[in-house]
C-alpha cells in the first residue's frame, strides 16, 4: 500500500500532540547516537529489505527527523515504522546514522502512548509478548502448530504430532521442555518479573493491550506473592 | 592537465588495510576497565587459555576456549534444537568444560525489535542479570543467538555512555542481590567455532571437500556495533566478516559467493511471526533464488536463529509455486559437528528442519535411511519406557 504523506491525513490531531511525541523520541538517551544528519545519498534505502516490498524508506525517517518535520514525523510514526525489519542494514550510512535505531525509539514512543496504529500493528502478537514476559523464553516448541504455520508445510504437523517424544530425544537436559525454549529456574523467573516491575514495562503493555496486561498481571502478581513480594501492577 | 592515473591507483593495485584509528567508536576495552577502576562495575575476565582474533578495524578480541556459560537462544532451543545441541556436542567432543544454565532468560530482544514493548532500562537490566548469573558460576558467557550478541553489544555501548543508566541498572540488580558485572568481551558462539576451527578440523572424520556452500552472515552479528565482529585479511581481504567462511574453509568446504550476501534473510522479527508474506518473499527471492542461480550450493550455512529459520522454512511455499529453491540450511555448529562425525538426527536433529537435506547428507556419504532408523530406535525405547531421555552417552555410543 502506498504511503500517504499528504498533511491532511492527520489534520484532526493537534500539532502540539505531534510535537510532544516528536520530542519524546528526541529525548531518548540513544537519539544523538542515531542521527548525525543526512547526505540524502540513499545508501540506506539500497540496503533496506523492507524498501523492496513496502512503500518504506529509512532515508525518509532520517531526513524527517533531521529537518524536525513534525507533521511528516507523525505520519511515519503511524503508517510506516512497523514495516521496518530491524535488521540494521541501514547502519552502513556514511554519516553513521541509524534509521533502524530511530525507528526503535519511535516504536517505543508509539507503544508507550498507546497509539491506535501501534495497537493495530501488534494485533496477533500478544501471545508472543505473553510468552516472553511470563516464561523468559520467546518461542516454545508447542507453538509449532500447523494452523499457526500453514505456509511451512506438513513438517510442522509432523513435529507437533511427535513433540513430546522428540523433545525427550534431545541430549541436553535443559531442552526436554515443550512450553518453554529451555528450562528456566523459578528464581530466575521471579527476577525477570521484578525487572519488568522496576522498569515500567507493564505500563507499556497496558497502553497497547489491556487484556494482555490483565492476564500478565495476574500471573506475575501471584508468582511474586508466593515468593513474598508484595507487587501490584496497576 | 594532470593525468588521472597519477592521482588514483588502478583498482587492482589498491590494497585494503585495517586501521584501528578508523573505528567509529573508542575501544570499549579501555572504557570498561576504566569504569571498573572507578568502582562502577566489575569486569568479568575472559578465562585463560583464550584465543586472540582480530575484529573489523584490527583490534584484538579474546575468545575463551572453555569454562563457557552457554547463553541459549529462544528460536534455536524452541524450534531448531539441533543447533544448540551441536554447539554442546562439539564442546564435549573436544573435552571442554562448560555450563548449560537454567539461571538464564532470553535477552528478550527478539520481542523488543518486533513489538517495542520494553525500554532501554529493562533491556539493559535483563542483559546484566544474565551476565551477573554467569559471573556467579565462575564461567564466561557464550552467546548463542546473533540478535542477543548484537543487542548486548548495543547495551554495552549504552551503559558505557550513560552513568544514569548504569546507576539505574545497578540499583535494580542490587534489589535482586546481584552485582553489576560487564564481561571483558561479548562473544558469539560462532566466534568460538571460528577460533576453534583448526582443532575442529584436526578431529574431522568426514570428508566435506565435495560440498559447495553459500554463507549468510547474520545482520545483527556484523551490522550492529560493526567494529566488534571478526574480520581476517585471509578471508575476503578483510572487507567483509570472516565468520562462518573461515570455519567452512578449515573443514574443506568450498565457499561460493553470490551478489546479495549483504542482504538480510527477511526475518524481520515481527514479520516472521505476523507478516510472514514479507519474510517468505524476501528470503526466497533475494537470497535462496539468487544463491541457486549464481552459486548452486549444496547447503546454505549461517549462524543465527532467525536466519536458519527464515531461509529454511520459507522455501516450502516457494517450492509449491515452482520457484528455483531447494537448498538445505544449517548453522556453522551443525556443519562443524557433522564434519567431526556427529549423528545427523541424534545430534544435528535435522528432522526439525524443513528443506530436503537428504541429497546433501548422501553426498557426504551418510546412509540417510539407516541414520533415521537409528534415531527412530532410540525414540521407540523412550516410547516403550525403556529410557526416559536420549542421553549424551547414547549419542556418543
Amino acid at each position: 500500500m502506498a504511503l500517504d504523506l499528504s498533511l491532511n491525513r492527520y489534520a484532526d490531531v493537534p500539532y502540539e500532540e505531534k510535537e510532544r511525541l516528536f520530542n519524546e523520541v528526541k529525548q531518548d538517551m540513544r537519539y544523538e547516537e542515531y542521527l548525525y544528519g543526512c547526505y540524502e545519498c540513499g545508501i540506506c534505502v539500497a540496503a533496506c529489505p523492507s524498501a523492496r516490498f513496502y512503500d518504506f524508506s529509512p532515508r525518509k525517517i532520517a531526513q524527517t527527523m533531521a529537518r524536525e518535520d513534525v507533521e511528516t514525523f507523525y505520519i511515519l510514526l503511524n503508517d510506516s515504522i512497523w514495516d521496518c525489519s530491524q535488521c540494521f542494514s541501514c547502519d552502513r550510512c556514511p554519516r553513521q546514522n541509524s534509521p533502524g535505531g530511530i525507528i526503535t525509539l519511535m516504536r517505543e514512543v508509539a507503544v508507550k502512548n498507546g497509539l491506535a496504529s501501534a495497537q493495530q500493528a501488534l494485533e496477533g502478537y500478544g501471545r508472543i509478548v505473553y510468552k516472553i514476559m511470563s516464561t523468559g523464553t520467546q518461542v516454545s516448541p508447542d507453538m509449532l502448530q500447523p494452523n499457526a504455520f500453514p505456509d511451512w508445510g506438513p513438517h510442522v504437523k509432523e513435529i507437533s504430532d511427535n513433540l513430546d517424544l522428540w523433545r525427550k530425544a534431545l541430549p541436553p537436559e535443559t531442552l526436554h521442555t515443550t512450553e518453554t525454549g529451555w528450562q528456566v529456574s523459578d528464581k530466575t523467573i521471579i527476577e525477570l518479573y521484578l525487572i519488568w516491575h522496576y522498569t515500567g514495562v507493564m505500563d507499556m503493555i497496558k497502553e497497547v493491550d489491556e487484556g494482555l496486561f490483565m492476564i500478565l498481571a495476574d500471573v506475575m502478581e501471584e508468582r511474586l506473592e508466593e515468593e513474598g513480594y508484595d507487587v501490584t501492577f496497576d | 592537465m594532470i593525468p588521472v592515473e597519477t592521482l588514483v591507483k588502478p583498482a587492482k593495485e589498491r590494497e585494503f588495510k585495517v586501521n584501528p584509528a578508523e573505528a567509529p567508536t573508542e575501544d570499549y576495552h579501555d572504557i570498561i576497565f576504566q569504569l571498573e577502576k572507578e568502582g562502577e562495575w566489575e569486569v568479568l575476565r575472559v578465562p585463560e587459555p583464550y584465543i586472540e582474533v582480530e575484529t573489523k578495524f584490527g583490534r584484538k578480541k579474546k575468545i575463551p576456549i572453555e569454562k563457557t556459560w552457554h547463553h541459549k537462544s529462544c528460536g534455536q532451543c524452541g524450534h531448531i534444537p539441533g543447533y544448540s545441541t551441536s554447539i554442546f556436542w562439539i564442546n564435549r567432543k573436544l573435552g571442554l568444560d562448560y555450563i548449560d544454565p537454567t539461571d538464564q532468560t532470553s535477552c528478550t530482544a527478539w520481542n523488543y525489535y518486533a513489538s517495542a514493548t520494553s525500554n532501554v532500562a529493562a533491556q539493559a537490566a535483563v542483559a546484566m542479570r544474565n551476565f551477573a548469573a554467569a559471573a556467579e558460576t565462575g564461567y564466561f558467557p557464550l552467546i548463542h543467538c546473533g540478535t542477543s550478541f548484537g543487542h548486548y553489544k548495543e547495551v554495552r555501548q549504552e551503559l558505557i555512555h550513560s552513568a544514569e543508566l548504569r546507576r539505574q541498572v545497578r540499583d535494580i540488580l542490587a534489589k535482586l542481590g546481584k552485582k553489576l558485572v560487564m564481561p571483558e568481551e561479548i562473544v558469539h558462539y560462532s566466534e568460538w567455532v571460528h577460533a576453534m576451527r583448526h582443532r575442529i578440523a584436526e578431529m574431522q572424520v568426514r570428508d566435506m571437500s565435495m560440498i559447495a556452500a553459500t554463507v549468510h552472515p547474520a545482520c545483527h552479528y556484523h551490522k550492529l556495533v560493526r567494529e566488534d565482529a571478526i574480520y581476517d585479511p585471509e578471508i575476503y581481504g578483510a572487507q567483509r566478516t570472516a565468520i562462518i567462511t573461515a570455519t567452512l574453509k578449515a573443514i574443506g568446504v568450498e565457499v561460493r559467493d553470490y551478489s546479495t550476501w549483504y542482504d538480510c534473510c527477511g526475518f524481520g522479527f515481527r514479520h516472521i511471526l505476523v507478516s510472514r508474506d514479507f519474510s517468505r518473499s524476501f528470503a526466497t527471492q533475494r537470497k535462496i533464488e539468487v544463491m541457486k542461480e549464481e552459486a548452486d550450493p549444496d547447503v546454505v550455512v549461517t549462524h543465527d536463529t532467525g536466519c536458519v529459520t527464515t531461509l529454511d522454512q520459507s522455501q516450502f511455499a516457494a517450492k509449491a509455486h515452482g520457484r528455483n529453491v531447494g537448498v538445505p540450511v544449517m548453522s556453522d555448529s551443525q556443519m562443524a559437528a557433522l564434519a567431526m562425525g556427529a549423528h545427523p538426527y541424534k545430534v544435528l536433529q535435522l528432522h526439525w528442519h524443513n528443506t530436503d537435506n537428504k541429497p546433501f547428507l548422501e553426498k557426504i556419504g551418510i546412509d540417510v535411511e539407516k541414520a533415521w532408523q537409528e534415531f527412530e530406535e532410540e525414540v521407540e525405547k523412550i516410547k516403550r519406557g525403556e529410557k526416559q531421555y536420549l542421553t549424551w552417552e547414547d549419542v556418543d555410543a
